[in-house]
């Protein structure tokens, strides 16, 4: 019983993103509406953890076998890339580094000086 | 083959599955980061359907199901991020600081290398979201005029390789708060990295899954600038 309840509440949820992605005009998935709203619902306490936490961490876990099928997709747009092949792939790996290692660097380093601060007080 | 494919609902799945698994085999019997089973999967089904000459929409008649999943599994990453609500409270501003100057790092580095490799402005705008999750970089790059096509497999691409080398990477960098190494996934590599993180760690995952929102948000804004430029 546990199980279908969690998955209604999921979906449910899911299903509210979707609708708001058709009345709202902007570029965001309906995915980024739905985790914002259930994310605001267990912070406010209206979802309660154990509501949701199976089938959510049932499907978090199993995330990465979801991108196979449009990963495997590329085969059919392969003529397009292949015309811009040396650059697109220069661009994409190293702007790929650049921007984890950037990101993470100036974490480590924000992260370290709040640190620094909060023992001050 | 064709036929058979058409006629079963699994065997699209059946396939990705142990194809991934295989992966994972080879992943533990080497512990190359190289033998990523996600990169393992994708090559070997593409491998497979090529052999047995299945066409791509044939394999996906049943395959799609598992991408159906992705948008409730999207909704559920707001689980581990609520499990880090302390966390996420304490350092808002830095988490919030990095993920922009990431955003930032993205559209600049594309910008700068768009420039030096004198692509036309339409296959410029095409690789600006490439940081960002699919579905929010689809619609970018048509607003902006780009190849919506090459955008979305330039995402995939940006994802798998976030995917192989984030441990890699954080490690050459020394990238050590788990709180960073997350943000640092989001960002660069949006959700498939965020798979990653996931298995990397509690915190890691939670905090890739929040810069996967808050990075597609900046960026939809920075693009639209940046697309100015050049």
């Amino acid at each position: 019983m546990r199980y279908i309840k969690q998955l209604l509440i999921i979906l449910a949820i899911t299903c509210i993103g979707e609708i708001l992605k058709y009345f709202i005009p902007l570029p965001i998935p309906a995915s980024i509406y739905g985790l914002v709203i259930m994310f605001i619902c267990l912070a406010a306490g209206i979802i309660k953890l154990d509501q949701v936490r199976e089938t959510a961490e049932f499907l978090v876990e199993i995330m990465a076998i979801m991108f196979i099928p449009p990963a495997v997709g590329l085969i059919s747009s392969w003529d397009q890339l292949s015309s811009v092949l040396v650059p697109f792939a220069v661009i994409t790996v190293l702007s790929t580094f650049i921007v984890m290692i950037i990101t993470g660097k100036t974490a480590d380093f924000l992260l370290s000086r709040k640190k620094g601060g909060s023992a001050d007080e | 083959m064709n036929s058979i494919f058409a006629e079963s609902a699994t065997i699209g799945i059946v396939i990705s599955l142990l194809a991934y698994e295989f992966g994972v085999l080879l992943k533990n019997k080497f512990k190359f980061g190289i033998f990523n089973p996600l990169m393992i999967a994708i090559v070997l089904t593409i491998v497979f359907l090529v052999v047995f000459n299945v066409d791509y929409d044939t394999y996906n008649s049943s395959a799609k199901y598992l991408n159906y999943l992705l948008t409730p599994a999207t909704v559920s990453l707001a689980i581990p991020l609520y499990q880090k609500l302390d966390l996420l409270k304490k350092n808002l501003w830095p988490i919030l600081g990095s993920i922009f100057i990431g955003a930032l790092a993205s559209v600049c580095s594309v910008l700068a290398m768009s420039v030096l490799f004198r692509l036309t402005h339409e296959e410029y705008v095409t690789l600006l979201p490439k940081s960002i999750t699919t579905a929010v970089g689809m619609v970018v790059s048509s607003e902006l005029g780009g190849y919506t096509a090459i955008t979305t497999a330039i995402i995939i691409i940006t994802g798998v390789l976030g995917n192989m080398t984030a441990e890699f990477i954080c490690k050459v960098a020394r990238i050590k708060n788990p709180v960073s190494k997350g943000l640092a996934i989001g960002t660069a590599s949006h959700a498939i990295g965020t798979s990653k993180a996931m298995q990397i760690g509690k915190t890691e995952g939670a905090m890739s899954g929040l810069s996967v929102a808050v990075a597609g948000v900046y960026t939809v804004i920075l693009a639209s600038v940046f697309a100015m430029f050049y």
